[in-house]
C-alpha cells in the first residue's frame, strides 16, 4: 500500500509518512557507529572505522570526523559522499559569518543552517534526501559545550549523549543506565564512549585500529582545542576500559 | 557639516552630535537626532545626508531586531555589530554607497564600553573617542589631551562639554543644539538636547 507513496520525496503518504526520508534514515543505521559524549570541560566524540578490504590505502584523513570551524567539528554516519557536501556547507557558511561579525558563530546556528540545506530537499526539487546523519560538536560563549545530532529529514536536537549508526539503540541504552547526571571529566567520557562501542559492535574485539576517538577542549587562553587520539593514547584508554570491565567481576 | 562626537569611559560611552538639518541657505530643522538606537545597549552616532543616514540606521536596526528574532532573543555584541555594519557598508559601497560616517558605541557584559569608529569607505577601528566632520578639527585635540582611561560619567560629559563649547566659539557654521546620549549597563538614555525631536 505504501508502496505508491514511496518514490517522491515530497509526497505525502495517505498515513503522513514521508517515506524516502524515512528510507534515508534506514540507510544510516547500516553505517558505522557514532558516540558522542557531553562532558563537564569539553566534548567526546568516538566512531567505529569499518575497514572493508586490506587493499585499501590507509586513510591519511578521518572519514568520520571533519573540522568545520575553529570551534566546531562534526562525525558522520552515512553516505560519505553526500556528507562532503554538507560539509562544505557547514564550513562556508561559518567562515561567512566569521567575515561579517568578526564573532564565532554560535553552534546552534551552525547546525540549524545545515539542517535547513537538508530540509529543503525533502520539500522540493524531486531529489532524494542526504544519506547522512551527523554528531555535531562545538563551543561558544554562550552556551559553552554543545552536542548536536541531526538526521536526514533535517531535523536536529541538543544532547547530553547519543549514539547514530549500526546498533545506535543498543548505545543508547547503555548510555542511559551509564550517563551520570553530574557530567563526567573528558577523560572519563573517552572511556564510557569506548565502553558503548565495545557493545554496538559486539563480536569484535576492541581495537585501535577499529575506533577513533576526538576530543573537544579549551586550552588556558580559552581557544578550542581539536584532538583526534593517537594510536598511543587510543590504546590507553581502551586498556584502562578492558582493565576496568575484567576486574568489575570481581567483589 | 555634521558634528558626531564620542568619548568611551568606565562603564559606559557617550555619544554626542548637533542636531541641525539645513541644505544650502535653508534650515529645515534644529532639533533633529542624529544619535539612532539599534538594540538595548548600542547607539549609533551618524553624519551625512538626512537620507542615507535614515536609509543605513533603520536599515541596521532593523536587521539586529530580526537576528534577535531570529536567535531566541540573543543580542549580538557591539563588536559584531560594528563588524556587521562595515560588511554592509563595504557590500553597498561598489553598487550603492551609503555617504555616511559613523560612530558606533555599545555596552556589553563581559566586554564593558566599546566604541567603533567607521567611515563612508567602509573603514573601521576600535577607538577610545572619537570624532566625525569639521568639528573633528576643534575636538580632537581636545579629547587626545583630556581622555584618561578611568574617567567617569562626570568626566565624560564634561569633555563633551567643552568640546561643543569649542564648536559653539570657533565654528563658522552656527551649530546652537545638540543631542547628547549615554550609554551604560543600564542601556541607552538620553543626557540632554538643545531641541527636542518629539516636537514635529
Amino acid at each position: 500500500m505504501a508502496r505508491r507513496y514511496d518514490s517522491s520525496t515530497t509526497t505525502f503518504s495517505p498515513e503522513g509518512r514521508l517515506h524516502q526520508v524515512e528510507y534515508a534514515i534506514e540507510a544510516i543505521n547500516n553505517a558505522g557507529t557514532c558516540v558522542g559524549i557531553l562532558a563537564n570541560d569539553g566534548i567526546v566524540m568516538a566512531s567505529e572505522r569499518r575497514i572493508t578490504s586490506g587493499l585499501l590505502a590507509p586513510a591519511k584523513t578521518s572519514e568520520k570526523t571533519y573540522k568545520l570551524c575553529d570551534h566546531a567539528a562534526c562525525n558522520v554516519a552515512g553516505l560519505t559522499a553526500d556528507a562532503n557536501i554538507l560539509i562544505d556547507q557547514a564550513r562556508i557558511y561559518a567562515a561567512r559569518n566569521h567575515y561579517v561579525y568578526q564573532d564565532p558563530i554560535p553552534v546552534e546556528q551552525l547546525v540549524e543552517h545545515v539542517c535547513n540545506y537538508k530540509q529543503a530537499y525533502t520539500q522540493y526539487g524531486g531529489l532524494r534526501p542526504f544519506g547522512v546523519a551527523f554528531l555535531f560538536a562545538g563551543y561558544d560563549t554562550q552556551h559553552g559545550f554543545q552536542l548536536y545530532q541531526s538526521d536526514p529529514s533535517g531535523n536536529y536536537s541538543g544532547w547530553k549523549a547519543t549514539v547514530i549508526g549500526s546498533n545506535n539503540q543498543a548505545g543508547k541504552s547503555l548510555l542511559k543506565t551509564e550517563y551520570k547526571e553530574e557530567a563526567p571529566s573528558v577523560q572519563e567520557a573517552l572511556m564510557l564512549a569506548v565502553k558503548v562501542l565495545n557493545k554496538t559492535m559486539d563480536g569484535t574485539a576492541a581495537s585501535v585500529e577499529k575506533m577513533e576517538l576526538f576530543r573537544m577542549t579549551l586550552d588556558e587562553d580559552g581557544n578550542c582545542q581539536h584532538h583526534i587520539l593517537t594510536a598511543n593514547e587510543a590504546k590507553q584508554v581502551i586498556d584502562s576500559v578492558t582493565a576496568e570491565a575484567s576486574s568489575s567481576g570481581d567483589s | 557639516m555634521d558634528t558626531v562626537l564620542a568619548i568611551t569611559y568606565k562603564g559606559g560611552v557617550v555619544l554626542a552630535a548637533d542636531q541641525s538639518n539645513a541644505r544650502s541657505i535653508i534650515s529645515y530643522q534644529s532639533n533633529l537626532d542624529k544619535i539612532k538606537e539599534l538594540t538595548s545597549h548600542s547607539a549609533m552616532g551618524v553624519a551625512g545626508p538626512n537620507c542615507d543616514l535614515v536609509r543605513f540606521t533603520e536599515y541596521i536596526a532593523k536587521n539586529l531586531a530580526l537576528y534577535q528574532l531570529n536567535h531566541d532573543g540573543t543580542q549580538l555584541s557591539t563588536k559584531a555589530q560594528a563588524n556587521f555594519c562595515r560588511s554592509e557598508l563595504a557590500d553597498a559601497l561598489r553598487k550603492g554607497p551609503y555617504q555616511v560616517n559613523l560612530l558606533l558605541g555599545g555596552f556589553d557584559e563581559k566586554a564593558g564600553p566599546s566604541l567603533y569608529f567607521m567611515d563612508y569607505l567602509a573603514a573601521l577601528e576600535k577607538v577610545n573617542f572619537g570624532s566625525h566632520g569639521y568639528a573633528s578639527s576643534f575636538c580632537l585635540s581636545i579629547m587626545d589631551k583630556e581622555y584618561r582611561e578611568d574617567l567617569s560619567e562626570e568626566d565624560a560629559l564634561k569633555i563633551i562639554d567643552y568640546c561643543i563649547h569649542e564648536i559653539h566659539t570657533r565654528f563658522l557654521i552656527s551649530q546652537p543644539n545638540f543631542m547628547v546620549k549615554v550609554i551604560d549597563k543600564d542601556g541607552v538614555r538620553v543626557s540632554k538636547f538643545g531641541g527636542d525631536p518629539a516636537d514635529t
